[in-house]
């Protein structure tokens, strides 16, 4: 048991992770015949806290609970790994990866979220306005432009075969290489 | 009689300006208990330490994989669709039912603008948080609770969306 716990604590490889977010699409088909996506669930707290009479709020939330049960179960597993099965070494950054950033004068990497961003101290600070406020901004109004995120257009749309699907995830792709190499440059400069 | 039919499929899309097509549905026939919700917890929290153990919510996996220099994420996604795709042509060929012996209902995709330009910025955002949303809610669990403030303004982006929808190209 003790053995188990201490594989556990190891930082889990992508050949078992990928293939158990993979089996979550027939899990929540055979369950429930739910589809697999994520975004939807920041829609229904729209339509349950805040609906505002705007149409596309209006629509029986309800129905979609199991959604909102489920993105609270990653909450509480995100917790539970956290606190019991906690990876005692400092994460392992690609050393490219560091270097890079370095240069953008991120130097921590003991944590999984850089401590130098995302902390409470940063709230109130240009980094608090462009990684917290902007960045939760661009993705809860882009993923219902786009229709669906990473869950529900990457996995969920390209399990069924849906073309739209990758020309989503195509998109996300090149904003996110977009991102990463042109603007963030200068959004760190911006923040220090 | 034949015209009417064809008006009606004219202005149907007009008069429902929204027609509530949810993009992870729920196709159940049978409303679910309040105990049968809990089985979408417990997937839920094994997917949440899926993703936390997988180290798939930390903002560096996300740079490393935009840099290109670990194929960590790549690996993950990739075989993640696998699986998926494997599974989901299982259940279409062998027609295998829903526990409650329901037919299994997927939904074709239909193609928007949104998802070029919804995507694009989706990727500017994801970059910048290192989350998608599903990794949004595992870091607040995790301990980084800061990022609550990324999931608020993530809702406010979406009830933005909402707002302003009808003026957006699509």
């Amino acid at each position: 048991m003790e053995q188990l716990i201490e594989i556990l604590k190891q930082p889990w490889p992508w050949y078992v992770a990928g293939p158990l977010i993979g089996l979550t699409v027939p899990l929540l088909l055979l369950l429930g015949n739910k589809s697999f996506g994520i975004s939807s669930s920041l829609r229904h707290i729209c339509a349950a806290c805040v609906p505002a009479r705007i149409p596309f709020f209006t629509y029986n939330w309800r129905k979609e609970t199991w959604n909102l049960v489920f993105v609270a179960g990653i909450l509480i597993g995100g917790f539970i790994a956290a606190t019991f099965f906690a990876n005692p070494e400092a994460v392992t950054v690609a050393a490219s990866t560091q270097e890079d950033l370095k240069a953008l004068g991120i130097t921590n990497f003991t944590q999984l979220l850089p401590e130098e961003i995302f902390t409470w101290d940063n709230l109130f600070t240009r980094k608090g306005l462009v990684f917290f406020v902007l960045g939760g901004l661009l993705i809860g109004f882009s993923t219902r432009y786009a229709g669906g995120c990473t869950s529900g257009h990457s996995i969920m749309g390209l399990s069924n075969l849906q073309w739209p699907s990758l020309i989503a995830t195509i998109a996300f792709m090149a904003g996110g290489f977009t991102m990463t190499h042109l603007l963030l440059p200068y959004l760190m400069a911006w923040v220090q | 009689m034949a015209i009417n039919k064809e008006q009606l499929q004219i202005k149907e899309p007009v008069k429902t300006a929204q027609p509530f097509v949810c993009d992870a549905p729920n196709e159940q026939k049978y409303g679910d208990s309040p105990q049968g919700l809990l089985k979408y917890l417990i997937v839920g929290i094994v997917f949440g330490i899926v993703f936390t153990k997988a180290e798939i919510i930390s903002w560096f996996r996300i740079q490393e994989m935009f840099r290109l220099q670990s194929f960590f994420m790549y690996g993950v996604i990739g075989s993640a669709i696998l699986v998926g795709m494997l599974s989901v042509q299982l259940i279409k060929r062998f027609n295998i039912k829903t526990i409650q012996g329901e037919k299994v209902v997927l939904h074709n995709k239909e193609f928007k603008k949104g998802q070029i330009i919804g995507g694009f910025i989706f990727g500017l955002g994801w970059a910048i948080t290192g989350a998608c949303p599903g990794p949004i809610f595992a870091q607040i669990g995790s301990g980084f609770s800061v990022v609550i403030v990324t999931l608020l303004s993530a809702i406010a982006g979406t009830w933005l969306y909402g707002k302003f929808s009808h003026k957006l190209p699509n």
